[in-house]
């Protein structure tokens, strides 16, 4: 095994993205939630400032700098002050049968690294390897959009889908050019302010964050 | 097989026998110092066996052979796990023998027997404690052997010695596998060794014990070399540890020169581990017995998520 030491700094940060995608897959807390959110966003721009050094992509260490400040400082401070606003800071959600969620989770890594052997065969990148683990992230996060019913997980989960899509970008070509960047951050930012305002819009329609209450058609 | 490896050798299994109780006592005084309480000292354990050897044994009227046989089978078995780690050196004369399969069978030995005992004088507790031991035990045992499998697939051999001469003495290597396999095998290490999420070793609540309910009914010297077959269980696992994830500073093959270094990188690790444990059983409360399995479950999962993760980044290159 030869991979330079960038390459094992980067694979490290793959596999602790993946263990913090499980971690969030069985959390009951709501605030632990969005700390393990915010702790994923920074790993991100660890190993996005490490591909950018290995490399000399200059555009990587910008698109770094974007991921510090907007995942793993402006969303977490967004979501804190919204979770204490709608007073859910302390809500524990019932999640029922943990060991099979993560059994599933399992089976979906499995199937993503198979998805993504042959991808990472052709990929000259320094982190070709961890494509498989990037898109293990996103089908992680989008299992816990199912599984979740209150609509703050269900947001973390969406917003560790989009910093699932954001490594694999980078893993397989060393990330989007910058307009693309630029607009996808932007786009989260003002998609997590509008959601922002739903909670409150969901809230005073039905007196619940629970969105099993919208499945009803009638009102009854 | 030379005479200075296999007097090393014979030291080695000295040294595992009497540090144990040490281990288990500086885990506790951490403990007491970390809930601001002064602690017994860390000879406490000492102090307990030395006592219990000097009483006179109890033993219940229809207690047969086999519960009075046990005590020395378990520490017979937890001895030669323990010695069998490589603690000081490698290429000692037991070498060969080393195999993690082999360590896991000798455990599960040592677990079919304490339970058969408790279950043998017929009280309500030493049944249940019984139960709750092979449940615990058959959840941990496959997360046990995966975190071995992890380490076994990055030096190509089952044998401890291997793995520790390629993690040790290879340069360098980040590996992204062992980050699953060392949290797994934390969670198995506190499960086994009765430790505060899955069990609480001082308790005095009959209904929430597992391994105590076990020795209710053992006393004097019987129950002197269970609790030192415990610790020695402890430190078999947290050696094992050392061993897998930190091995570095242990002498190699035929390097007499390298063991002082070796004795005070063992005795650091070790107060590391120590301090470590008792922050951890601080950090968390006991949990229900019925939380167990989902606990167990992770760990499972996440050393198989570390053997897939090792096909995936560390052959790939």
């Amino acid at each position: 095994m030869n991979i330079p030491f960038s390459g094992q700094i980067i694979n490290m940060c793959a596999a602790l993205l993946l263990l913090i995608a499980f971690a969030m897959l069985s959390q009951r807390r709501i605030l632990s939630l969005i700390n393990l959110f915010a702790l994923q966003g920074l790993i991100l721009a660890v190993s996005t400032s490490v591909v950018a050094y290995s490399s000399h992509q200059v555009h990587l260490y910008y698109s770094a700098a974007l991921t510090l400040l907007l995942k793993a400082v402006a969303l977490p401070l967004i979501l804190h002050r919204l979770i204490r606003k709608l007073n859910v800071k302390w809500d524990v959600e019932t999640l029922f049968n943990i060991p099979t969620t993560m059994l599933a989770g399992l089976a979906l890594v499995v199937f993503a690294f198979n998805l993504a052997a042959p991808i990472s065969q052709m990929a000259g990148t320094i982190t070709k390897s961890t494509l498989g683990i990037a898109m293990a992230s996103v089908l992680l996060s989008f299992l816990m959009m199912i599984t979740r019913s209150k609509a703050v997980p269900q947001v973390v989960g969406f917003l560790a889908m989009e910093n699932g899509l954001f490594f694999a970008a980078t893993s397989a070509t060393y990330g989007m050019p910058m307009v693309v960047e630029l607009g996808i951050a932007l786009d989260v930012l003002v998609g997590m302010l509008i959601l922002g305002i739903f909670f409150f819009q969901i809230r005073t329609a039905f007196d619940s964050l629970d969105l099993e209450h919208m499945e009803k058609l009638k009102e009854d | 097989m030379s005479y200075p490896s296999l007097l090393l050798q014979l030291a080695q299994n000295a040294l595992v026998l009497l540090i144990a109780p040490l281990l288990l006592g500086w885990t506790s005084q951490c403990r007491a110092w970390m809930q601001n309480r002064s602690g017994a000292g860390v000879l406490q354990p000492y102090r307990n066996l030395n006592k219990l050897f000097h009483k006179d044994a109890v033993l219940a009227v229809n207690a047969s052979a086999l519960f009075r046989a046990t005590p020395y089978i378990l520490l017979a078995c937890m001895w030669l796990a323990a010695a069998l780690v490589p603690v000081l050196a490698t290429g000692l004369p037991l070498s060969p023998a080393v195999d993690v399969i082999a360590l896991v069978g000798i455990f599960a030995l040592a677990r079919v027997f304490i339970s058969l005992a408790a279950m043998d004088i017929g009280t309500a507790f030493g049944s249940l404690g019984a139960r709750r031991e092979m449940l615990v035990g058959f959840l941990a045992e496959p997360a046990l052997l995966m975190v071995l499998f992890t380490a076994s697939t990055i030096s190509g051999s089952t044998s401890l010695i291997t793995i520790v001469e390629t993690l040790a003495h290879k340069p360098f290597v980040l590996y992204p596998s062992m980050v699953f396999a060392a949290v797994a095998f934390i969670m198995v290490m506190l499960a086994e060794n009765a430790r505060i999420p899955v069990d609480n070793p001082a308790t005095h609540l009959e209904l929430t014990m597992i391994h105590e309910a076990m020795v209710l009914e053992y006393s004097a010297r019987h129950l002197a070399l269970v609790e030192w077959a415990g610790a020695l269980k402890l430190l078999a696992y947290t050696t094992i540890c050392i061993a897998l994830f930190v091995p570095w500073g242990i002498a190699e093959t035929g390097n007499w020169g390298a063991l002082p270094l070796a004795v005070a990188a063992l005795a650091l690790k070790l107060a590391g581990a120590g301090a470590g444990l008792a922050l951890l059983e601080t950090l968390s409360a006991k949990m229900r017995i019925f939380r167990v399995p989902e606990f167990m479950g992770t760990a499972f999962l996440l050393a198989v998520l570390g053997l897939l993760t090792h096909f995936l980044l560390e052959t790939a290159a």
